[in-house]
C-alpha cells in the first residue's frame, strides 16, 4: 500500500532545492530544508544574464530540438542525450511558470517576454529580468517556498551544515547529519529520500566567481561515502571575469548579449587610453576568428582565446588582461538591460562601463561535472538524489550561457517526483536505523573534537590558499600532464598538512573555524577527483583542454568519467555516452555558418 | 568631452604604507562588546571583506596580542546576497562593496570602523541574526498566489514600464539597511520598509493585485505601516536604491482606498 506523509531532506536551498522543495511540498509531503545561509542569500543570485528556452516569440523558428542540438555541440558531446531534450522541452513552460510566479521579465512593445542572445546559439532564446536573472528567479521560488513554510510542509534549517549522510547496513540513504553553525550542535535528520542541491566547488580554486558557500564540501561527503562522482575534470573558467583580491566577480555573458565587444590593441605597447585608439587599430580577435558567432563563441573557446592573447603579450598594458566594450551602445540601453553588472563593475573597479571599456580576464565560475545520476536525478545511493550544478548530468563538457538556471530547476522539477516515488516504495526506518544514525552522529561528533584538540600549527586558511593556487595554475584553462601529477602531489602534502592545523579560536560559540577545517578536508577530496581526472583523459574536448592532445578523440573518450572514492586514490572508471538522439560532429564555430 | 575623468574612479592619491581596522568583538549575544584594533599593510583594491580575510588569517592586534579570527557572514561578494551587512563608519551597507580607498578617502583618517547591525541580535563579533525579516514577509503574504505549478501558459501580458518599476522593487535582498537605519523599527513595533515594498512588489502584479487585500491586511495591525515617521533614512541607505518611501506612500493611498471603498466589494 503506498504511503502518505512522506518527509524528504533537500541539501541546499537554491534553484534546484527550491524547486524541489515546492513541487514536494505541492504533492502533498513534508520536506526538511537544510542550507548553510539563509535560502533567499543562496549562491543562485549571483547568476546575471538569464535563462534558457525556446519560446520562440521572434519568428526565427526557434525549437526545443535546436536548443537540444546547440546545447550537446556546445557540450562537445560529453552529455547524455535523452535528459538534455527532456530539458530543453521542458524549458519554455518552466520559463512560463516563472512568469506566472511574478518574475518582472523585461517585456517587449506587446507585453511579452523578451528574450535576448547568448554564446553558442544564433537564437533569441534567453529570457532575463535585468541582468540580475538569477537573483529574480530565486526569489520567486523563495517567495513560493515561504507560503509552504506558512503552511507547515516545509521546515526550513538556515544556518545549518551538512557534515554526512546516514547509511544502512545496505548502502541505503536515510537521512543525513548536520551542524548548527551557531551552537555547533550536531542533529541527525531522518528522511525517506535526500536530495543533494549544493551547487558547485569552485571554492577549490580559491578565487573563483563563485560565492563563499560553494565550497563543494558537501557533495565531496556523498563521494566519499560511496556516491559516483562524474566528469569532475569538467571545470569552466568564464571568459569574463573582473579580478579581485577576495574573489573574481563574475561579468555576464549577457555583456556580450547585448552586443559588447571583446578586443585589445592591434599593437601590444600602445598606451593610449582605449577611446582614443581608432577602429583600425584595434583587434576584435574574436570576431575575426569566428565570423558567424563572434563574441558569443561558447565560453570554453571565448577564454582559451583570451588567454592565449594575453599570454602572447597581447593584453592590455602587457597585463592579464582585454578590453569587454560597450561604449558604442547608448548609455540609457545600457542601464535599462545591463544595469545590475555595470553597477557592479562600477562599484568594485571604479570606472563606469557605460563610457570607459571594461577590463576583464577568464575566470572559475562553474562545474560540468558532479554527482553521477540517471535519468530521474536519482544517484547510485539508494534514496539519495542530487539536482542543479552539483549534479553532471546535462552540460556535458561545457555548459553554454543561460543553461545553468534552466538546468537547475530542470533537476529540481525531475527529483522531486522521482525521490516521492521513491519514498512511496521504500521500508520505512526501523530500530536497526536508529542505531545507525547514532552511530553516525557519534563519527561526526569525533571528528569535530579531534579538530578542536589538533595543534600542529598549520593554518588553515593559508592551506586553503596554496590549494587555490595550485589548482587555478594547473587544473584550469591549459593542463598538461606533468603538472597534474605534480598538483596531485601537492594535494596529498596539503592532506597530510591538514591533520597538523590548529583552528585558533578558543571561542567555539558561532566559530567558522571548525566548518572550515571540515570543508577544506573534503575540498582536498574533491580537488584529487578533478585533478586525477584531467590527468587521465588525454584528449582536448570542451573545457578541458591538452596542448599535449589537441584534438577530441571519440574513440577512447566518448565517454563519461566517474570517480569511485577509496582511501589511497580516487578509482576511474568510464562508461559511454548516450548519443542516441544528435550524432556528434567536430565542433566548429569558425565558419560562416552554424556548424 | 575630451575627458572621461568623471567616467572614472578617484582613488587614494597618498596611500600610507598601513591603516588600521577597529572592530567591535563580542562574544556571544549578550556578552559584553569591546574593541579590537588591528593593522593592516595597504594595497590597492582592498574592501572590507578581504580585509577580514587578512586578519582571519592571522588575527594579532596592534598591541601584538594574539586574539581569535573575528566572525562574520559572507556570500556572494558581489553586493548581491545581502548577508555581509555590517556597520562601517557608522553607515550601515555591505561589507563586499565598502573599498578601502573609499573609506580613508571619506574619513580622511587612518582608521575603519566595524560594528555588527544595530537592530539584529548579535550572534557573535559582526554576525547578526536577521531571521525576522523573513516572518515579516511571510505577514504581507509576499507571493503570488498560484493554482498550481503544472503548465498554464504564460502570465499575463505586462507594459514593459511597470515590470521595470516592479523590477526596481524586486531587487531587494533582505539586507536589513532599511531597517538598521530606521528611527521607529525595532522592539517589534513597526513591521518597517522592506516588507512593505515588498507587498507593494507583489500588489502591483496583476495577479498579485487579486490577493491585494491579504498583504494590505497585514499592514495594518500595531506595527504596520501607520507606524512610519517619514524620516527617509531608507533610501539613504538602500543599497539597491529601492524607492522604499515611494513603495509606503502607495501603499499607504491603497490602504485608505480599501478602507473608503472596501466595504462596496463585500
Amino acid at each position: 500500500m503506498a504511503k502518505t506523509g512522506l518527509k524528504i531532506a533537500i541539501v541546499g536551498g537554491g534553484l534546484a532545492g527550491l524547486a524541489a522543495a515546492m513541487k514536494i511540498a505541492e504533492a502533498g509531503h513534508d520536506v526538511d530544508l537544510i542550507s548553510v545561509v539563509p535560502v533567499k542569500r543562496s549562491h543562485s543570485v549571483c547568476a546575471q544574464g538569464g535563462i534558457n528556452g525556446a519560446v520562440n516569440t521572434k519568428g526565427e523558428g526557434d525549437s526545443p530540438a535546436k536548443h537540444l542540438d546547440d546545447t550537446v555541440y556546445g557540450g562537445d558531446f560529453l552529455a547524455n542525450q535523452p535528459p538534455v531534450k527532456r530539458m530543453t522541452d521542458m524549458a519554455p513552460e518552466i520559463i512560463y511558470l516563472f512568469d506566472r510566479m511574478g518574475v518582472p521579465f523585461s517585456r517587449t512593445k506587446e507585453g511579452l517576454m523578451d528574450f535576448r542572445r547568448f554564446g553558442g546559439t544564433l537564437h533569441h532564446r534567453t529570457a532575463f529580468a535585468g541582468a540580475s536573472t538569477g537573483q529574480q528567479l530565486l526569489y520567486a521560488l523563495d517567495e513560493q517556498v515561504r507560503k509552504w513554510e506558512v503552511a507547515g510542509k516545509v521546515t526550513k534549517y538556515e544556518g545549518w551544515e551538512m557534515l554526512s549522510l546516514v547509511l544502512d547496513n545496505h548502502q541505503v540513504c536515510r537521512g543525513l547529519i548536520a551542524m548548527n553553525l551557531q551552537d555547533l550542535q550536531l542533529k541527525a535528520f531522518s528522511a525517506d529520500a535526500v536530495i543533494m542541491a549544493t551547487g558547485g566547488p569552485g571554492l577549490i580554486f580559491g578565487k573563483s566567481t563563485n560565492s563563499m558557500t560553494c565550497t563543494g564540501s558537501a557533495t565531496s561527503v556523498c563521494y566519499q561515502q560511496g556516491a559516483r562522482y562524474a566528469n569532475g575534470e569538467f571545470i569552466q573558467v568564464h571568459p569574463t571575469s573582473i579580478p579581485g583580491e577576495d574573489k573574481l566577480r563574475l561579468m555576464s555573458e549577457s555583456a556580450r548579449g547585448e552586443g559588447g565587444k571583446v578586443w585589445v590593441p592591434r599593437d601590444p605597447k600602445d598606451a593610449r587610453a582605449p577611446r582614443d585608439i581608432p577602429e583600425t587599430e584595434r583587434w576584435y580577435f574574436l570576431e575575426e576568428k569566428y565570423p558567424a558567432y563572434g563574441n558569443l563563441v561558447p565560453r570554453d573557446i571565448a577564454t582559451r582565446e583570451i588567454f592565449q592573447v594575453c599570454l602572447e603579450g597581447h593584453g592590455v598594458n602587457g597585463e592579464n588582461q582585454v578590453y569587454l566594450d560597450l561604449t558604442h551602445i547608448p548609455a540609457d540601453v545600457l542601464t535599462e538591460r545591463l544595469g545590475a553588472i555595470l553597477e557592479i563593475y562600477e562599484m568594485f573597479v571604479g570606472d563606469d562601463p557605460r563610457y570607459v571599456p571594461m577590463r576583464i580576464f577568464p575566470g572559475v565560475h562553474y562545474s560540468m561535472g558532479g554527482l553521477w545520476v540517471d535519468f530521474e536525478q536519482r544517484t547510485n545511493i539508494p534514496g539519495l538524489f542530487a539536482a542543479g550544478e552539483c549534479d553532471y548530468s546535462i552540460h556535458g563538457a561545457n555548459r553554454l550561457g543561460a543553461n545553468s538556471l534552466v538546468s537547475c530547476v530542470y533537476g529540481g522539477f525531475v527529483a522531486a517526483p522521482s525521490a516521492i516515488d521513491y519514498a512511496k516504495n521504500i521500508e520505512r526506518g526501523n530500530t536497526e536505523t536508529n542505531g545507525i544514525r547514532d552511530a553516525e552522529l557519534n563519527r561526526q561528533q569525533g571528528i569535530n573534537d579531534s579538530i578542536v584538540k589538533s595543534e600542529g600549527g598549520e593554518n588553515q586558511y593559508k592551506l586553503h590558499e596554496e590549494l587555490g593556487k595550485v589548482m587555478t595554475d594547473n587544473v584550469t584553462v591549459v593542463r598538461y600532464n606533468d603538472r597534474l601529477q605534480a598538483t596531485d602531489d601537492k594535494l596529498r602534502e596539503l592532506q597530510d598538512r591538514f591533520k597538523k592545523i590548529s583552528i585558533n579560536d578558543s571561542n567555539l560559540w558561532a566559530t567558522q573555524a571548525i566548518p572550515h577545517a571540515r570543508q577544506l578536508y573534503n575540498m582536498l577530496e574533491l580537488a584529487r577527483v578533478i585533478t586525477l581526472g584531467a590527468l587521465n583523459r588525454n584528449e582536448s574536448r570542451g573545457a578541458h583542454y591538452k596542448p599535449d592532445f589537441p584534438e577530441r578523440d571519440d574513440e577512447n573518450f566518448l565517454k563519461t568519467t566517474i570517480a569511485e572514492y577509496s582511501a589511497e586514490a580516487p578509482v576511474l572508471s568510464y562508461e559511454p555516452v548516450d548519443v542516441s538522439l544528435v550524432e556528434p560532429r567536430k565542433r566548429d564555430y569558425s565558419s560562416k555558418k552554424k556548424g | 568631452m575630451t575627458t572621461n575623468a568623471h567616467h572614472e574612479k578617484k582613488r587614494l592619491e597618498n596611500p600610507p604604507a598601513a591603516f588600521k581596522v577597529k572592530i567591535q568583538r563580542r562574544e556571544r549575544e549578550g556578552a559584553a562588546a569591546h574593541w579590537e584594533t588591528f593593522e593592516i599593510p595597504y594595497r590597492r583594491n582592498l574592501n572590507v571583506i578581504s580585509v577580514l580575510m587578512d586578519i582571519r588569517k592571522n588575527p594579532v592586534t596592534v598591541e601584538g596580542k594574539q586574539t581569535t579570527p573575528p566572525v562574520w557572514d559572507m556570500s556572494c561578494l558581489e553586493q548581491v546576497c545581502g548577508i555581509c551587512t555590517m556597520v562601517i563608519d557608522s553607515r550601515v551597507r555591505q561589507s563586499c562593496s565598502a573599498l578601502i580607498d573609499d573609506l580613508l578617502l571619506a574619513s580622511g583618517t587612518d582608521t575603519v570602523t566595524l560594528e555588527p547591525m544595530s537592530k539584529f541580535p548579535n550572534v557573535r563579533d559582526l554576525k547578526v541574526d536577521r531571521s525576522k525579516m523573513f516572518d515579516h514577509l511571510k505577514q504581507v503574504n509576499a507571493w503570488i498566489e498560484l493554482d498550481g505549478t503544472y503548465n498554464l501558459g504564460p502570465g499575463p501580458h505586462i507594459p514593459n514600464e511597470v515590470a521595470q518599476e516592479r523590477y526596481a522593487f524586486s531587487r531587494c535582498m533582505t539586507c536589513g539597511c532599511c531597517l538598521d537605519a530606521c528611527p521607529q523599527y525595532g522592539d517589534g513595533n513597526y513591521i518597517g520598509p522592506q516588507a512593505i515594498a515588498q507587498a507593494r512588489l507583489f500588489n502591483m502584479h496583476p495577479t498579485g493585485k487579486i490577493t491585494e487585500e491579504d498583504r494590505l491586511n497585514g499592514l495594518m495591525g500595531e506595527d504596520g505601516i501607520t507606524n512610519c515617521g517619514n524620516a527617509q533614512n531608507c533610501i539613504e541607505v538602500c543599497p539597491m536604491s529601492i524607492p522604499l518611501t515611494k513603495a509606503i506612500y502607495e501603499t499607504n493611498r491603497d490602504i485608505t482606498v480599501d478602507a473608503l471603498f472596501g466595504w462596496l466589494k463585500k
